[in-house]
């Protein structure tokens, strides 16, 4: 009897505790999409280094995925490296090196540009992962110069839903048709914000200036 | 509008319709407008009143609370003085009676001593006689005469300096007496500027007792100056302890930032307790606050602080409490002292992630070389880690001058807030009975040409020509008499 009343005692403390703890997700989770198309794939060096300021700034409990986007990029094998980090800050370093050393030899390995851009295809994978990781703050960061390009069998051209998540577009390069007409590149970008908007992103962000990254994760608990 | 074309010729005529019906509702609408202002008047004048009175209770149930304070304050005061007294009186002057007596005989005795030393032994009277005999002899030259008186000479001379060689040897020997009389002497002199000092200790001490008795008579008479002088060095004292509790709070502040990181390591980073509240920055905030409580029971049964009714307990009980208190602040103490090391590792592990992330080998290698000076806050973390703890403990200290000034400085400020409240609520009733009259006059002035016209009506006819009831009414345009009063 004495020992029903002592396990009761401690489920109802338990309970208590469990009551108290405050059950809403506080994470961060970011998905960052690296264009390997074409000439793009040279800027790689770039987003290692984006990689490396994510690495940094993310906290124990945070999620991160780093995923390419190559002629069809709605696929989990196109996720290069994920992690969520664990609560201990000793261990969480332990996997932001490892996660840092994936990106590294997926750099070097890389040398080949796709031949098509599925940014869509990138973005529907990356809300999908991000949705799946209930964290309260949601960012998809496209490392890439927004021109999407797709082969005559893909469709895209269907309303995608991006909910509750912030896309900031990163080191969006000019063409050189760009430089001919700049009009070509802000309407892409418009564009780019207007399809974002409409599939439900609660803000759309350029950021070319990569120094300037700590803006975009300004302001975050 | 009658006349859509012309709103002044409207105007006019709706006037002349109006006022009739003004006049002929003006003793009903005098009351509508009285009752409506007092509505708001009169309430507001009851409050007025019930602020003050309840003003004036608070500012009683202060003053009782206070001059209680302020007489448990001065009679502890006294206590402690005579406590310094009692501890005066038998430290030093326990012995005094057999010091006096002591210091009485050994005056006496160098006052005997000293008199000897004056004292010059009368030369023999025979003696004297015979060489003054033999001073009167004239010299006659006679030569026998003479030898005589040469063989006198030299047998006085020589008897003479026997006896002033006697005389120098027993000066001396009381010379080398008064000379051994120094030490004590002086010691002597010591030890009565001592008592002096004693006594002059004594009588600060009764001076100071005399000043606490005055105030503590005045306490009892109830008096204001009594009060304004407990009130005013309550908010001296509420002043001084929180600008002591701002700086144990910085203190705490630090100590927080101290602990936080590596508790986040312990519990958790990524967890929340409630909205924004991290787990860690609450389990950081318990140990603090288990710290200052601990050091508050350290304070109090050590007996510096009277927060809690420990008067009760033993005092073996109160040893026991003041072992236990300062072992567990000692062991949270030792806790934040590893917790130091423990933040100290974690940033460290962060800047060589960091470096390494960066690719900066050329930094690492710096950081390697200068290990030496990293360890030097390290080491300043873990004092602080150990020394603020104890530190916080001394906050029970101005925590309870807080506390019990607190009550006082709170009480008047509500006493004059209410004050302040009932001017307000007095103030308005008074504007909106000042309203309520403009009101009513405008009323009249709206329709003075009836009211003219009554008037010069009512003293063609005399005041009967009144119908029944209207002397009573509000009288239009009330005249004033001779001594400025109005006539109603």
């Amino acid at each position: 009897m004495r020992a029903r009343i002592r396990l009761l005692l401690v489920a109802t403390a338990a309970l208590l505790v469990n009551a108290c703890a405050d059950q809403r997700s506080h994470a961060h989770a970011v998905y960052l999409l690296v264009d390997t198309s074409g000439t793009y794939s040279q800027e790689l060096d770039k987003a290692q280094r984006v990689v490396a300021y994510l690495l940094g700034t993310l906290k124990p409990g945070d999620s991160l995925a780093v995923a390419r986007v190559k002629s069809r990029s709605f696929s989990e094998k196109d996720i290069i490296a994920k992690v969520t980090f664990v609560k201990d800050p000793m261990q969480a370093n332990a996997q932001k090196r490892a996660f840092s050393d994936k990106i590294g030899t997926f750099r070097r390995e890389a040398t080949k540009g796709s031949a098509y851009t599925d940014i869509t295809g990138g973005l529907i994978q990356a809300a999908e992962f991000l949705k799946e990781t209930g964290a309260a703050k949601k960012t998809v960061l496209i490392f890439s110069d927004m021109q999407e390009e797709l082969d005559y069998k893909t469709v895209r051209n269907f309303p995608i839903d991006l909910t509750g998540i912030r896309i900031v577009a990163l080191n969006v390069t000019k063409l050189t048709t760009d430089n001919v007409d700049p009009r070509r590149y802000l309407g892409r970008i418009e564009w780019w914000e207007k399809r974002t908007r409409a599939a439900g992103a609660t803000e759309w962000r350029v950021v070319n200036d990569l120094e300037h990254l700590d803006r975009v994760f300004t302001g975050r608990g | 509008m009658i006349w859509p074309g012309n709103p002044a010729l409207s105007a006019v005529v709706l006037f002349v319709i109006v006022v009739p019906v003004l006049y002929g509702a003006r003793r009903a609408m005098h009351g509508v407008l009285n009752a409506l202002f007092r509505a708001v008047a009169n309430p507001l004048r009851l409050g007025a009143r019930f602020l003050m009175k309840t003003a004036e209770e608070l500012r009683r149930r202060n003053k009782l609370v206070l001059l209680a304070h302020g007489r448990e304050e001065i009679a502890q005061g006294i206590v402690k003085e005579f406590e310094r007294v009692t501890n005066l009186v038998q430290r030093d002057l326990h012995g005094y009676p057999a010091l006096q007596r002591k210091l009485m005989d050994e005056i006496t005795r160098i006052e005997e001593e000293f008199q000897k030393c004056g004292e010059v032994p009368p030369p023999p009277p025979e003696w004297t006689k015979a060489v003054a005999a033999i001073a009167k002899i004239r010299p006659s030259g006679d030569g026998l005469v003479e030898q005589i008186l040469d063989d006198i000479r030299a047998s006085i001379d020589k008897i003479y300096d026997k006896v002033v060689a006697e005389y120098r040897k027993s000066y001396e020997k009381r010379h080398a007496i008064l000379k051994g009389f120094m030490p004590f002497w002086r010691s002597v002199d010591q030890t009565l500027n001592r008592v002096d000092k004693n006594m002059d200790g004594l009588k600060d001490s009764a001076a100071r007792i005399d000043g606490q008795m005055e105030k503590f008579q005045q306490i009892n008479a109830n008096s204001e100056q009594a009060e304004h002088t407990l009130t005013s060095s309550a908010g001296v004292l509420f002043v001084i302890s929180a600008l002591t509790m701002l700086v144990a709070a910085g203190g705490a502040f630090v100590n927080f930032w101290l602990i936080e990181r590596p508790m986040a390591a312990m519990v958790g980073g990524s967890e929340y307790i409630f909205g924004n509240m991290q787990a860690s920055y609450m389990a950081a905030m318990v140990i603090i606050f288990f710290e200052t409580l601990m050091g508050l029971f350290l304070m109090e049964s050590l007996g510096y602080t009277h927060l809690f009714p420990l008067a009760r307990i033993n005092n073996r009980m109160r040893r026991w409490m003041v072992w236990i208190s300062f072992s567990i602040l000692l062991v949270l103490a030792c806790v934040e002292v590893a917790l130091a090391v423990m933040r100290d590792l974690i940033i460290a592990e962060d800047i060589a992630l960091k470096q390494q992330l960066v690719g900066d080998g050329a930094t690492a290698a710096a950081a390697a070389t200068s290990a030496w000076a990293l360890n030097i806050p390290k080491a300043a973390q873990m004092i602080l880690g150990f020394t603020l703890p104890f530190a916080l403990a001394f906050v029970a200290i101005p925590l309870e001058y807080l506390i019990h000034s607190g009550r006082i400085v709170f009480g008047a400020l509500l006493v004059m807030g209410l004050r302040g409240l009932a001017f307000l609520a007095r103030f308005l009733a008074s504007v909106f009975k000042q309203t309520g009259r403009g009101v009513t006059h405008l009323y009249d002035a709206v329709i003075f040409l009836p009211l003219l016209i009554e008037r010069a009506v009512v003293s063609r006819r005399g005041p009967r020509a009144l119908p029944a009831g209207e002397g009573h009414g509000v009288a239009a345009f009330p005249k004033r008499t001779a001594t400025g009063e109005r006539m109603l």
